[in-house]
């Protein structure tokens, strides 16, 4: 057998280092753009953006927490059930109505939305059963979604829907369905409009799974966890509060704002601490001080100046 | 009714130590894995909620013992110490899981607990009422408390009701597992009320017919 030769590259074949390494800021330009002409693709695809400002300086929580321990109830109740039972789930084609009052009503396409500034940012969550991760969301801030039907001046509020599709959704269907559908939350105008208040379409630089909200969720992250609606098919500007769904089912439990705060218990257990996923078993457990506002008060605390907060928790 | 072959007699003693090797297995196997940093996701909660789990599990077959043998017969009366000592032992270490792996021994969280949160009152209410009974659980306690004894270990149906309704209570939505716990719990509290008519009108509708099966064996 003839030894192997390598064939000879004509030096004028290298690419010159400069392009090379511009190769990997191309990608990141490219990729969101290339994902949007090809929504419908399998699940989990790569989706590069650039940092934002907005990142916390604490260790990520591990991806297999981030999509492995996590409340989705329409795909059952318990930790693992997202994960589990959201196989059967197609996030793509999709559409998100936004209507109500504003002057330009529209249904957007998916890739629309991905063809908005996406920029990764790394996000506390505290979800409002005591305890909290780190997650590097990929998405845009809502404001530039408003921005695009022009709210009208008599918009108060902003109520968003999940898709109601019990065929693909086990937790929608059968006996003992944990809550009324569609999951509907609320926030004040200028809670929406909030530079931190983003809706992501990936975490981990990938779009989002199944599990965690696909195709587009809301993350706030001064909220408790339950603010942060999945699958999101309707956003309606309103002039009067809209409904939410863990405010109605227990509304001396959860309530229309779910700021994070270490102050106000709820009534089942202490909000003061949280414990952080990830730490790897009983002794790695973390348990921290609940921070106001979760951290974010700088934020965000001028949105509630001379509110009660324990009133309106 | 057909009835399931008897356990010989020579096994009983082993039978009884087999259960309590056995009841305390998902214990050491849990404790294991979250030790080992293999219980995905919040290992200290995932080993509080199996613990809490399985004391109702041995609570709800500690008060099935009866109806069983009321009802078809089957007399596992000599389960019941076991059973009864294994609930025992996974509200203690639930318990325990919660106070040094949860709270980390955090006393004023603790306390606050106990006194602000119904469901934790309730638990708590349950393992007090438990340590009586775990104490007594020995022949010798049997014969030094007579009939006070009978009455004393009556505590188990408010133990197993407390603990039926401390799992629902702590839950965001009560669902089908919750339900079921609560379900039980109520049928086999609710046997009790009704067994002592039940029994007497079996043996007054067919007491020849018992007593020919036992003869033949």
């Amino acid at each position: 057998m003839p030894a192997y030769r390598p064939p000879r590259i004509a030096p004028s074949e290298i690419t010159p280092e400069r392009c090379f390494l511009s190769r990997r800021t191309f990608l990141a330009t490219t990729a969101g753009a290339l994902l949007g002409a090809g929504a419908g693709a399998a699940q989990a695809a790569a989706l590069a953006a650039p940092k934002g400002k907005y990142t916390v300086d604490e260790d990520l929580t591990p991806e297999a927490d981030v999509t492995g321990y996590n409340n989705f109830y329409e795909f059952g109740t318990g930790k693992a059930d997202p994960a589990a039972n959201s196989d059967a789930f197609k996030p793509t084609p999709w559409t998100v109505k936004v209507d109500g009052l504003v002057a330009k009503p529209k249904e957007f396409g998916l890739e629309e939305l991905l063809a908005l500034p996406l920029e990764e940012r790394v996000y506390r969550m505290r979800c409002v059963e005591a305890w909290s991760m780190v997650i590097p969301w990929t998405g845009f801030p809502l404001a530039a979604l408003l921005d695009k039907v022009e709210p009208l001046g008599s918009a108060k509020y902003v109520s968003f829907e999940t898709v109601v599709r019990p065929e693909q959704m086990p937790g929608q269907s059968g006996f003992f369905q944990p809550l009324p559908w569609p999951y509907r939350e609320g926030l004040r105008l200028d809670e929406a409009r909030h530079p931190l208040t983003i809706l992501s379409v990936g975490v981990y630089g990938k779009t989002l799974p199944n599990q965690n909200g696909a195709p587009i969720r809301l993350v706030t992250p001064w909220k408790y966890g339950f603010k942060g609606i999945k699958s999101i098919v309707r956003i309606s500007l309103t002039e009067t509060p809209p409904p939410s769904t863990w405010n109605l089912s227990a509304p001396t439990e959860y309530g229309f704002y779910a700021n994070v705060n270490p102050a106000v218990d709820h009534p089942r257990w202490s909000q003061a601490t949280e414990n952080r996923i990830g730490g790897g078993g009983f002794f790695g457990a973390n348990r921290r001080d609940t921070l106001p506002f979760n951290g974010y008060a700088d934020e965000v605390a001028g949105l509630y100046a001379g509110m009660d907060l324990k009133a309106n928790f | 009714m057909a009835k399931l072959p008897a356990l010989p007699k020579r096994f009983h003693t082993a039978s009884v130590w087999a259960l309590y090797w056995l009841g305390l297995c998902p214990a050491l196997a849990a404790f294991y894995l979250g030790a080992a940093g293999r219980l995905p996701g919040n290992p200290v909660k995932e080993f509080e909620h199996l613990l809490g789990i399985w004391a109702l599990r041995f609570l709800v077959a500690t008060l099935a013992i009866t109806p069983i043998r009321d009802l078809f017969g089957i007399n596992w009366l000599r389960y019941r110490r076991a059973l009864g000592l294994l609930a025992f032992y996974y509200v203690a270490m639930h318990f325990l899981a919660y106070f040094l792996l949860d709270q980390v021994l955090n006393m004023p969280a603790i306390i606050a607990d106990i006194s602000r949160r119904p469901f934790i009152t309730i638990g708590m209410a349950g393992l007090v009422m438990l340590i009586p009974l775990a104490l007594t659980s020995n022949n010798w306690s049997i014969r030094r408390l007579g009939s006070r004894w009978n009455q004393l270990h009556k505590l188990a149906y408010v133990i197993a009701a407390a603990g039926a309704l401390h799992f629902a209570m702590s839950v965001k939505v009560v669902g089908l597992e919750q339900m079921t716990y609560l379900a039980l719990v109520a049928l086999l509290l609710g046997w009790r009320l009704v067994r002592k008519p039940y029994l007497k009108r079996k043996r007054q509708a067919n007491p020849p017919h018992r007593h020919a099966k036992d003869a033949v064996a």
